[in-house]
């Protein structure tokens, strides 16, 4: 069965020239960068032109505020704890969303244990921090801002360069999870005005595993890691080279071919939402109108639950991704769905469709099809359905 | 992740729908997971004649449900009665670990339903149906964490592996 993949957020294949120049890797180009000799040198020449490609994919002059880790969970782990760690003489209050990724609530609820203060911002119901909130939540005691800069479960890009200012002006560090984000909209750090800055390498057809941390130069963080002076002395252990080498390959084919992915994404985004009123009835549309991923499209269907839909895409070849809370594992409703206003029944009915380079329109015309029939289905099974039939 | 006997029965529901004459009605809805399911039941002579159910939940939630009417289908009040969540998952060939907590909503309806007809024969009034949420360890003899699998008390409110709080459903990061 031909599968189309609209879960590029969960896994994207690599680029055919990421996977050869990965496989030259593994095969001719094993050695250490630290080393002190040539077959260190060759290592220590392609983990420097890696450097060079990711740190232009996010427009930054200095090729070593790129710091690589083993993806975007270790990079935010690495910025909030880093901070929190360097700082905490001076301060040991943090703010951050109430919309963010686990890596970084579960980051901060750790150092909370740690006798750290934390302050949640509210978003609107587009899922939209208000940077007056920021600007307010931020006191003395306040050492680090965390808000991230695209949500994953809706979409919705976040006002941060507004941000940024505020933060600039009252001296305090500001990271953004942008995992999400770069390597899918163009991202230029000196633009956004951060100190800190979490990315991963499969956002953009590298590999899984491999990651990257800005880190703008002069702001001081721990390393998360202990051991040798790799990576500026910001993260110990020698470099998973093959996986760097496949990322900065990917990093140089994103910075090229962005507006292309994006204006494709978009394309195929706008039919979906145009042409889904067309196969179902009573839903909602996730996140913002504008300031959105273009890639993906989050929607509550009411009456039924995302799990069972996921599965009977499956079973026709489709893959997409639902937030609901059975799905997840963790049997709680998404806290992002839960910010922006949904109820617990609307967010069991959340689908998430992420859009890649290998889609196609027709691919569009299936899932709608599928879904239909799907929704269709359990609709008819639905209690909830069938309460509000009786009810008009 | 789910048995070929629940594929089957979530691809292929039985016994789904309303019975508009119902002899008696069991319902429960959990907001921890978000699943609800209504069971309806035709009694002859003590008998289960006819049942049909409908639910909103995932995959295991449908599953559990077809399976229990299959199971219930035909059977004595008191047979019935004594069909336990763990048969249920049984029956289905188990069902992954952070799932056994849907398996507990297909009893629990059937046996509500029985109680609502037994007491509405015996001209009691009827209680607030309660689902009975009572925990069943189908894994053995140990309680799981939903959130992270890791061992812990049974009817912990607190989960020490990865500090998650068991007792309240959402929450966010709030002042302090």
């Amino acid at each position: 069965m031909e599968i189309v993949n609209l879960d590029h957020m969960s896994a994207n294949p690599l680029l055919p020239e990421v996977q050869d120049a990965m496989i030259d890797a593994i095969k001719s180009n094993y050695g250490n960068p630290s080393s002190q000799h040539r077959i260190g040198d060759r290592a220590a020449e392609a983990l420097d032109q890696a450097r060079d490609s990711v740190a232009g994919l996010i427009n930054s002059s200095i090729p070593k505020e790129v710091v690589f880790t083993s993806g975007g969970t270790e990079s935010v782990n690495h910025a909030i704890k880093g901070v929190a760690f360097a700082r905490g003489d001076k301060g040991r209050h943090i703010v951050t969303s109430n919309i963010e990724h686990n890596a970084v609530l579960r980051s901060i609820r750790r150092l909370k244990m740690m006798d750290y203060k934390v302050t949640s911002v509210p978003v609107d119901q587009y899922g939209r921090v208000n940077p007056d909130d920021v600007a307010k939540a931020i006191t003395d005691e306040t050492i680090l801002v965390s808000i991230m800069h695209s949500n994953n479960e809706i979409g919705t890009i976040q006002p941060i360069e507004e941000i940024a200012r505020i933060t600039r002006e009252k001296k305090v560090l500001f990271h953004t999870d942008a995992v999400d984000s770069v390597g899918v909209v163009p991202i230029d750090v000196q633009k956004l005005g951060v100190d800190l800055l979490s990315f991963a390498s499969n956002t953009f057809y590298g590999p899984a595993g491999v990651g990257g941390l800005y880190v703008r130069r002069g702001v001081g963080i721990w390393p998360l890691l202990d051991g040798g002076v790799q990576e500026n002395n910001k993260r110990a252990g020698t470099e998973n080279l093959i996986g760097i080498i496949g990322m900065g390959v990917a990093a140089r084919l994103a910075a090229q071919d962005m507006e292309k992915r994006i204006a494709k994404a978009k394309k195929l985004r706008e039919k979906l939402l145009r042409e889904l009123p067309d196969y179902i009835d009573e839903y909602f549309i996730n996140g913002h109108p504008e300031h959105t991923l273009p890639n993906l499209a989050s929607i509550s269907i009411k009456y039924i639950e995302g799990e069972s839909v996921v599965l009977m895409l499956d079973e026709e070849g489709i893959a997409v991704s639902t937030r609901s809370a059975c799905a997840a594992g963790a049997l709680q409703a998404s806290h992002v769905l839960l910010s922006i206003g949904r109820d617990f029944a609307d967010a069991q009915g959340t689908m998430v469709i992420t859009f890649g380079e290998d889609n196609r329109e027709d691919d569009v015309d299936k899932f709608l099809k599928v879904l239909k029939s799907s929704v269709n289905t359990l609709r008819e099974i639905s209690p909830l359905f069938n309460k509000k039939a009786s009810a008009a | 992740m789910y048995s070929k006997t629940v594929m089957d029965h979530f691809k292929n529901p039985r016994n789904v729908g309303v019975i508009n004459d119902a002899d008696a009605v069991g319902e429960v809805g959990n907001p921890l997971c978000g699943d609800m399911m209504s069971i309806y039941l035709k009694i002859q002579d003590d008998h289960i004649n006819d049942i049909k159910f409908q639910t909103f939940g995932c995959g295991a939630a449908i599953a559990v449900s077809s399976m229990l009417t299959e199971m219930a289908k035909g059977k004595s009040l008191d047979d019935a009665k004594k069909i336990s969540n763990k048969d249920v998952a049984e029956a289905l060939e188990g069902l992954p670990k952070n799932k056994l907590h849907c398996s507990n909503l297909g009893a629990d309806a059937l046996h509500i339903a029985i109680k609502n007809y037994e007491d509405k024969k015996a001209g009691r009034s009827t209680d607030e149906p309660k689902r009975k949420e009572k925990h069943e360890h189908t894994h053995g003899d140990s309680c799981y964490c939903p959130y992270c699998d890791a061992e812990i008390e049974e009817g912990a409110v607190f989960c020490k592996a990865c500090q998650t709080d068991l007792k309240g459903q959402t929450k966010t990061l709030g002042e302090g």
